[in-house]
């Protein structure tokens, strides 16, 4: 026996390191648990590589609303191996909201929440919930000109709570208005708070996986009776199991290297986000929007009709998050097996498809006027001196192109006007320009007769045919 | 001693006091209970800071009457009420300044009233528009289109010594 294994025998016989990880990392699995059971051991390697990577950012970082933007500027664009940490960070919380979605998913469609797993879904539900609040309280962290108006927007969102609204929008802001103690607080939220709440129900978490063992990959016709389960998942255990390691955990070990190592590429070729305009809040040129696992929302808060709103504000994550713990108190029992449980399938497309839709207009934004729109050229306009010349730079001035487009210039807000000409009369642009509509400004205040018969001049000259000349 | 590794505690006394043994026990959890609330106490009461601060409002100047040309609406930016030495460029403040045609100032907020984004006036369409959600106000803030459910709010607006003032107020939040 060689003198190094001599050492680590007495050292394990005095730290009782293998008595105490042997039986864990030996606990028998079912034997065909396959690659769709590495979501959650992945989503805790990315946390992992979060804790890492964040230790490491905050060797530079300040959180201070005066000098965090500096500190981020020098370690994206000075400091060695800074750009590529950054965006490990961002391409890691990238990862992880993704991994526990589809952790989340897997478990629902396979009924792995039914008895005697029904705490393992709602420390899962938990864990979920953190996760979002560390990916929305990092974005904050990027503390750009964005971060600043998405506090604002959090804080107005609190504020819709009937009662305790302002007083939470106050907390959130940790004063009247932005200062230097909401970065600060932002901050130990972000490192501090909410990762030990992690650490916490990741341990809970683990325990009631070895407690109940892993769920055996369901089989159509074969329902979970609470009465029998324990003893039947023993014998199944007994007759076919496999130790966890390394007979289950090379997969794990596998995938999670392969999504680290996506990381790291993805921060290499991609880079971290781009930093915005400096945190100035008199700086109104601003266009903030929310990172992606978040675009989704932004989106749903812009489509809501104004009656609605405060209900799904208020009401709408408190529903959901209500729903999600009680998903194991619905149906505890019976089968397992997503061909039989169409409800289950149903259920995750319904909110894929959703999400995934809100996502796409989130991520266009048609209801936002666009502020980047210019002139609309001559040659566009078909006249370079009279009325429908005059229109034209009118209907660019004025603000009309904001929210029209015509031949490609201008937003999505309103109608696009290209061929306008041929559906209304000038009697009904008229009217419609003077008095507004639901979702468009009266202009009759801000007008002229005679550029009000410029711009109508204008708009008659927008027909299908002059389009295509 | 040999591999069996018993913890050392696993065998307790006799079952002489029953009666002791419990007190002992709800001593110990009494007195765990009452050290983890003074130490508690100070901890959570500096995390739920905002819920009892309160800041005092100052009126700051951000101009000369003469400077404001009736009929225009313009940015002006000031300092929070009592900004922190590390706050930096976050403890600015910007209004929207309306000289109207007779000569008063009405002050608005920047932030729109649906979720707070920052409005920017366009001086030829006589409009404020949000970049977020596509909210429309006129120029007297009322709402012309759009998600708003509200006007944009005002800021307290006065003049003195031939100076506008503004008064600090918070981050106006639609309740």
């Amino acid at each position: 026996m060689g003198i190094v294994r001599r050492l680590w025998r007495a050292f394990d016989d005095r730290a009782g390191i293998s008595q105490i990880l042997g039986p864990v990392l030996r606990h028998p699995v079912p034997k065909d648990a396959r690659w769709y059971y590495v979501f959650g051991s992945a989503t805790l390697f990315a946390f992992l590589l979060q804790v890492a990577t964040g230790i490491a950012l905050a060797l530079a970082y300040i959180p201070s609303t005066a000098n965090a933007y500096d500190t981020l500027q020098f370690i994206t664009h000075q400091a060695p191996f800074g750009r590529i940490l950054r965006g490990m960070h961002y391409f890691g919380a990238s990862a992880m909201v993704l991994l526990i979605g589809a952790h989340m998913a897997r478990t629902f469609l396979m009924g792995a929440y039914k008895f005697p797993r029904e705490l393992n879904w709602i420390t899962g539900v938990v864990l979920f919930i953190v996760t979002i609040l560390l990916a929305f309280t990092g974005q904050l962290l990027r503390w750009d000109q964005t971060a600043v108006w998405s506090i604002a927007v959090a804080a107005e969102q609190m504020g819709r709570l009937p009662l305790i609204g302002r007083a939470l929008a106050r907390f959130l802001l940790a004063g009247d208005t932005w200062g230097g103690q909401t970065l600060s607080r932002f901050f130990a939220f972000h490192v501090f708070f909410i990762p030990a709440v992690i650490f916490v129900f990741v341990g809970v978490h683990l325990w009631l996986v070895l407690r109940h063992g892993i769920s055996e990959p369901p089989r159509p016709g074969r329902p979970v009776d609470p009465r029998s389960y324990r003893a039947w998942y023993r014998s199944l255990l007994s007759r076919e199991g496999r130790p966890f390691w390394p007979d289950a955990a090379w997969r794990d070990i596998v995938f999670g290297i392969c999504m680290a190592g996506a990381v790291v590429l993805a921060s290499v070729i991609v880079g971290p986000p781009e930093l915005g305009k400096p945190p100035d809040p008199t700086i109104l040129q601003a266009d903030p929007r929310p990172d992606w696992y978040l675009l989704w929302y932004f989106g749903l808060l812009a489509l809501l009709p104004p009656n609605l709103e405060n209900f799904v504000m208020v009401l709408g994550p408190l529903v959901a998050l209500f729903v999600l713990l009680l998903v194991p108190a619905i149906s505890n029992r019976g089968e397992r097996s997503p061909a039989r449980r169409p409800w289950a399938i149903g259920a995750v497309f319904a909110i894929c498809l959703t999400i995934g839709t809100l996502w796409i207009v989130g991520a266009r934004a048609p209801w936002s006027p666009d502020f980047t729109t210019g002139p609309i050229p001559a040659r566009i306009i078909g006249a370079a001196t009279g009325p429908v010349a005059n229109g034209g730079r009118l209907f660019y001035s004025k603000g009309c192109q904001y929210c029209h487009t015509i031949a490609g210039y201008g937003g999505t807000r309103g109608p696009n006007l290209s061929a306008v000409g041929d559906r209304l009369t000038p009697a009904e642009m008229t009217w419609r320009i003077l008095n507004g509509g639901t979702n468009m400004p009266a202009f009759a205040g801000n007008l002229t007769p005679d550029e009000l018969d410029a711009l109508v001049a204008f708009l008659k000259s927008r027909t299908a045919r002059a389009q295509t000349p | 001693m040999s591999a069996d590794h018993r913890p050392a505690d696993a065998e307790a006394g006799p079952v002489e006091a029953p009666g002791r043994r419990e007190l002992l026990t709800r001593v110990s959890i009494a007195l765990g209970a009452l050290g983890a609330a003074i130490v508690g106490i100070p901890i959570v009461g500096f995390l739920l800071a905002p819920f009892f601060e309160q800041q005092s409002q100052v009126w700051r100047p951000v101009g000369a009457v003469d400077s404001f040309r009736p009929g225009m609406t313009v940015k002006v930016d000031f300092a929070d009420s009592s900004p922190l030495p590390w706050a930096g460029v976050v403890a600015r403040t910007a209004a929207w300044l309306r000289r109207e045609p007779d000569g008063a100032f009405v002050a608005f907020a920047v932030n729109c009233t649906h979720l707070g984004c920052p409005v920017q006036w366009l001086p030829d369409a006589a409009l404020f528009m949000c970049p977020c959600h596509g909210g429309v106000y006129y120029k007297d803030g009322a709402v012309a289109a759009g998600p708003p459910p509200k006007p944009l709010p005002q800021y307290p607006v006065r003049v003195r010594d031939g100076q506008v003032e503004i008064q600090t107020s918070p981050i106006p939040i639609t309740t």
